[in-house]
């Protein structure tokens, strides 16, 4: 080969000059200080909280002592950062480079990781001062124990609405969903009218906020007196609207999913003699269903959330029960309840979520 | 009459042509090998006679059927003529003895109890009983690959086209998957095979097909294609296999 020759006889590159590693110490003494600084902000924040809630002066205190104490642990890696960087000068200097580059590299470190630290006790802190500025207002306004105390069983079984909305929609959404998706995918001259019908179906359902959908379905089906149709409840006229809403999005999701599917898979099974229908049921589809699970679940916890949509229509759901506290009472609490509850279902299926990518991406390296 | 006649076979992707004007029959109990580099048209010929491709002119018959175009019954031409691929597209969520019986199961009806004790018969036939119950990616590609084989042999066909079966393996590995198909040959299996492994090419075929851009340049018995070809490109194209070391 005449092209690499070139590449291979030249003699090795003359050596640069070499640099010293970036000097850490500025850092390193921010770090210290921010430290400092975080410790005196939480003891004044205890005070000023003291001042607003009389009488909570133990609690306060122990809560301050150990924002403190989190804090304080952090001062060690920061001045060990300071000393790191004084090394890391000396050995450079003593022509000692791998040490002064890892000292220099430790000090980063260490500082980095006070700094965040610090970062993350002064949110908290003014999170805090929020809550307790103004002589309490915003605690009271969203916290109130009386509120919440009064309010929280009735809004936990108005709860159940819009688990009982939810659970059912995704049932109807998975069938409606499927089938939208064969029906966008189905092949050949034969299947255009059907695919034409179906992409429309979901770029129109797709474009249109769910509320307004609800609105349209809640209030327009009692008014258009159809047979059967109008004579649902509300809480049916949310489910329908949903799953009609919902079912565009998971339509994609499962074309997404099918397409995914190396084409070699319906190759192989077409070749054996497998129709195109038993290769769909019994090869294409049980791969593509464990590969949209992950996305499906991201849909329903989205679809969760928006069932406190139909609170527009008049279903007494936890949102609407709760509007009903925050009205007579004039104060939000029940409505932080509400958050509290969603908080409480969507944070564990969030985690599976993360979990099923996961696992969904090991497998997909080890194949 | 040839199993399968293959009669001015023409086919283009868009504008591209892949196949133009391609002659070629197989008789029965023949082991047929096409050659040539990639692009060749190899792979598109073999989709095309299992009817994984539409061809845009000529016609395939096979055991004197027409094969090819409107009213071809598909799923009955596939019943007789099996497939192996390069990347062996085993069902990866199926174990392997699922794999080999789900054909018999859901295009011939068979039990599943029946279809998965004969599934097990055939895979001990290729040494590989003990792996009936893995997933297929528990496995090594050449296993993957003879299970593929046995796969497509579970129906019965009466003839099989092999795609480069030996392409996406590991070199060790190709020596366990070629034994199964010269044990095939032995066994009068007529095949239609596509492949870079010329020695095997050589000892195993009846006939082999040099294609080049799409169209069948020259045909003739192993040793003439091997030991003297006719035709130019030929020639080049066996000098640069020589040059890599491959035959």
């Amino acid at each position: 080969m005449t092209v690499g020759s070139d590449l291979l006889t030249a003699g090795p590159a003359r050596p640069k000059a070499a640099a010293p590693p970036r000097n850490a110490l500025p850092l390193a003494g921010t770090a210290v200080a921010a430290v400092l600084a975080a410790v005196a902000l939480t003891a004044v924040t205890a005070l000023s909280v003291m001042d607003a809630v009389p009488g909570a002066g133990v609690a306060v205190t122990a809560g301050a002592v150990i924002v403190a104490a989190a804090v304080l642990t952090q001062l060690r890696p920061a001045l060990r950062a300071v000393r790191s960087s004084r090394k890391a000068a000396e050995a450079w200097a003593q022509d000692r480079r791998a040490d002064a580059r890892r000292a220099v590299s430790e000090a980063r470190e260490d500082a980095w990781t006070a700094l965040g630290w610090c970062l993350t006790a002064l949110v908290v802190l003014g999170a805090v001062w929020f809550l307790f500025a103004n002589d309490r207002a915003v605690q009271r306004t969203f916290f109130d124990r009386d509120v919440i105390g009064i309010s929280i069983s009735e809004i936990a079984s108005a709860f159940g609405t819009n688990l009982f909305i939810a659970v059912v929609a995704q049932v109807l959404i998975l069938v409606w969903g499927l089938a939208l998706a064969l029906a966008r995918m189905a092949p050949g001259r034969a299947g255009r009218p059907l695919r034409l019908l179906a992409t429309s179906y979901i770029d129109g359902f797709r474009a249109v906020p769910a509320i307004i959908i609800i609105y349209l379905i809640g209030f327009g089906l009692p008014l258009a007196k159809v047979p059967f149709l109008s004579s649902l409840s509300p809480v049916w006229f949310a489910i329908l609207a949903l799953t009609l809403t919902y079912g565009a999005y998971v339509a994609e999701v499962f074309r997404a999913g099918i397409e995914s599917i190396a084409p070699g898979q319906s190759a192989a099974a077409r070749s054996l003699g497998l129709s195109q229908s038993s290769t769909l049921r019994h090869v294409v589809l049980p791969q593509a269903t464990r590969r949209v699970v992950p996305p499906l679940l991201n849909d329903f916890i989205s679809l969760q959330k928006d069932t406190a949509l139909v609170n527009v229509i008049g279903t007494i759901d936890a949102f609407n029960q709760s509007k009903i506290f925050a009205s007579n009472h004039f104060n939000l609490s029940s409505v932080t309840v509400v958050a509290a509850l969603f908080i409480l279902i969507t944070i564990p299926q969030a985690r599976l979520v993360d979990r099923l990518v996961a696992r969904e991406q090991r497998r997909g390296k080890g194949a | 009459m040839p199993f399968i006649e293959i009669d001015g076979v023409h086919k283009s992707y868009g504008d591209t042509p892949v196949l133009k004007g391609i002659d070629l029959n197989v008789e029965q109990h023949q082991v047929v090998t096409l050659i040539g580099a990639s692009g060749s048209g190899k792979s598109t010929l073999l989709r095309c006679i299992n009817g994984l491709e539409d061809i845009s002119g000529g016609q395939i018959r096979v055991d004197g059927e027409v094969a090819s175009g409107r009213g071809t019954d598909v799923d009955r031409l596939r019943r007789d003529v099996g497939m192996v691929f390069q990347h062996f597209n085993l069902f990866p969520h199926m174990s392997v003895v699922r794999n080999v019986a789900l054909a018999p199961m859901r295009v011939g009806g068979v039990p599943r109890a029946v279809a998965e004790e004969q599934a097990r018969v055939l895979l001990e036939r290729v040494g590989l009983a003990d792996k009936a119950d893995r997933m297929p990616d528990q496995l090594s590609g050449g296993q993957q690959q003879r299970v593929a084989i046995v796969r497509a042999l579970a129906t019965g066909p009466r003839a099989l086209l092999l795609d480069e079966i030996t392409s996406a393996l590991d070199p060790e590995l190709v020596a366990e998957v070629l034994a199964i198909v010269r044990e095939l040959a032995e066994g009068g299996m007529t095949m239609l095979l596509a492949t870079h492994e010329m020695g095997f090419a050589r000892e195993v075929s009846n006939k082999v097909c040099f294609l080049h851009q799409g169209v069948l340049l020259e045909e003739g018995p192993p040793e003439q294609i091997f030991g003297e070809p006719q035709q130019e490109r030929t020639r080049a194209f066996l000098r640069r296999i020589v040059e890599a070391g491959r035959l």
